[in-house]
């Protein structure tokens, strides 16, 4: 008896308090997504729960805003951003793990310090470069920006997936008769696609949710992503729209909930991998 | 295998893999020797990923720092002023209220981060019914968009229908609805618990795969020596986890340091400037206002964080080894 009391407060309280803290905000999202704006703003009402749940946000939200021009956009910058940086993180990181040329250690190291460089020392200087690159309020500008923190993590976490694979097994291949392409294509890239697979939900999830890019580098409201346009056209002076923008902030956070609940191991083992390296 | 520096090997440094130069039977030999040289084919390969990183990154990084030494606007290109935008800044109250702010979130923030999210570690490495799903939805606060979830919390911090207030008078704690973003230190708080509550699955989810490295034996050795709870963890789980937790902490730190988009969102680094961190200052003077080189000296004030995280994190790592 006194065990389970023990357990009670050492252990089952204490986690209860931390699932209510850590989702209760999502659990608010959805409720206001869902409640007419008559129980939404009258005061005397439990606000934790509704008796009639409406649609009318979500239809709202997408009939009358850019909501769908702006998933498209994300979308398309996250799969060219994504794209983008594994192909070439992929080649980077193989040259460094696995070709060991004069240079590739301070390679590695450099690029693993560019991770550490945030957004916020580059978006003035890089607005400049985007502007003169004829890039301004364009798609391009971010499919090629975002690669600046997403190569270096993917670098860093795909070394530590070759360096698991033995040298042995390329060496094989190579006494079989392999080119060294042959044995990139069809021996080391296939035994790394965990790491290639964790890259890419990591490359997707951090594309998808970039937000200052994204405002300093487009301005037109078609050519917005999720996270600016919901931001900056829907909180608009005084009027607020609350119940389409927690259906859009729901919405918003799909994709990326979608991605991570399917690879929830791939994407732990990225977030602790890229720590423990 | 030996170097190989062909004259033929610039050329190809835009597409390595790609066909092989025209004048094909030469250009194919040449490709071959190329890809049997650890020199040239590894230079081939990382080729891409520098360019990009060379254009996108370590030139803006560059750039901004002259920048933070000119008068540029957005519409003129602007001349060398030295140290002209530092001494404005030293001289500006808002720029100083920026620097005590951006301590105060930061340090608040990561210490309840590093603590709450030991303790959610904690908890959470154990068995039992739910581990699985307890251990995916603690991170979800962390993987969906910053921007989203910050937009929740300005409905939840909203001074007529704050589900919060709604709570605290049920309770019977306030009778009047609260101003959380209208007031400095309320809004600051407000900030930080929104903050602390992105970033606790990040040092769980990082302490947790540092505990789990911890060998059992060593916790059932140490029991059998009669060692108590204390002294396992201070002897045993606190020197093993060390260097994670170093790593999570620089990294957290530079993050929040480096934070943009909740202040930005929630307070616009209001009410009276008592929110700024340098991110949205720089983004005010030099996006709003037109003052780049301005901005881009606010914004450089970020790099003596980083440089004094990276000489922290190596300095104790090394001392590990």
């Amino acid at each position: 008896m006194t065990r389970g009391v023990a357990r009670l407060l050492t252990f089952q309280l204490p986690l209860a308090a931390f699932l209510v803290f850590l989702l209760f905000p999502f659990y608010w999202m959805l409720v206001t997504a869902l409640k007419p704006n008559r129980d939404l703003y009258n005061l005397a009402l439990n606000p934790l729960w509704t008796w009639s749940p409406t649609l009318d946000h979500l239809r709202r939200l997408l009939w009358e805003t850019h909501f769908l021009p702006w998933m498209k956009n994300t979308l398309v910058i996250s799969v060219g951003a994504t794209a983008l940086s594994l192909a070439t993180s992929l080649l980077a990181a193989y040259a460094i793990g696995r070709l060991r040329f004069r240079g590739s250690g301070v390679l590695g190291i450099a690029i693993f310090l560019t991770y550490l460089v945030p957004p916020v020392i580059l978006f003035i200087p890089l607005s400049r470069i985007v502007s003169g690159l004829g890039l301004w309020d364009r798609p391009a500008a971010l499919v090629l920006t975002y690669p600046t923190f997403l190569v270096p993590f993917c670098v860093w976490l795909l070394l530590g997936y070759f360096r698991t694979i033995p040298q042995e097994l390329e060496d094989c291949a190579r006494v079989d008769g392999a080119s060294r392409l042959q044995v990139m294509r069809y021996v080391t890239f296939p035994l790394a696609l965990p790491g290639i697979l964790s890259c890419l939900i990591f490359a997707f999830t951090l594309s998808w949710n970039e937000y200052l890019y994204a405002l300093v580098f487009l301005s037109s409201t078609d050519q917005k992503t999720v996270p600016v346009g919901l931001a900056t056209e829907l909180v608009t002076g005084d009027v607020f729209q609350w119940g389409p923008l927690m259906a859009g902030a729901l919405l918003g956070s799909v994709p990326v909930a979608l991605a991570y609940s399917f690879f929830v191991e791939h994407y732990v083992a990225a977030l602790t991998g890229a720590l423990k390296e | 295998m030996g170097r190989q520096d062909g004259p033929g090997f610039p050329k190809v440094t835009a597409g390595p893999l790609q066909a092989p130069l025209p004048g094909v039977r030469s250009g194919q030999e040449a490709l071959g020797r190329l890809v049997e040289s650890h020199q040239a084919l590894g230079w081939v390969m990382v080729t891409p990923a520098l360019a990009l990183l060379a254009v996108f990154l370590a030139y803006p990084f560059a750039l901004g720092v002259w920048l933070s030494f000119t008068d540029s606007r957005i519409a003129s290109p602007g001349r060398f002023v030295g140290l002209e935008n530092f001494r404005y800044l030293a001289g500006d109250g808002v720029f100083r209220l920026t620097v005590l702010n951006t301590l105060l979130y930061a340090g608040v923030a990561v210490v309840l981060k590093f603590v709450l999210g030991f303790a959610l570690a904690l908890l959470v490495n154990r068995e039992f019914r739910g581990k699985r799903f307890v251990r995916a939805a603690m991170l979800l606060p962390w993987i969906v968009p910053t921007s989203l979830s910050a937009l929740v919390f300005y409905w939840i911090y909203d001074s007529q229908f704050s589900v919060l207030t709604w709570v605290l008078r049920a309770a019977g704690l306030v009778d009047r609805p609260i101003n959380y973003l209208g007031d400095p230190n309320l809004a600051r708080a407000a900030l930080i618990a929104a903050n602390v509550w992105r970033g606790v699955p990040f040092f769980a989810i990082g302490l947790l795969a540092g505990l789990q490295t911890v060998p059992r034996e060593l916790y059932e050795a140490a029991a059998m020596d009669g060692a108590g709870p204390w002294s396992r963890f201070r002897w045993i789980t606190w020197p093993l986890i060390m260097p994670v937790a170093v790593v999570v902490t620089v990294f957290s730190t530079i993050m929040t340091v480096g934070d943009f988009q909740l202040i930005w969102i929630v307070t616009k680094g209001g009410p009276a400037n008592a929110t700024h961190l340098f991110g949205t200052l720089a983004y005010q003077r030099a996006v709003q206002g037109g003052f780049l080189g301005e901005g881009a000296a606010v914004a450089v004030f970020v790099l003596p964080v980083l440089v004094a995280c990276v000489a922290v994190a190596y300095r104790t790592l090394r001392r590990e080894d």
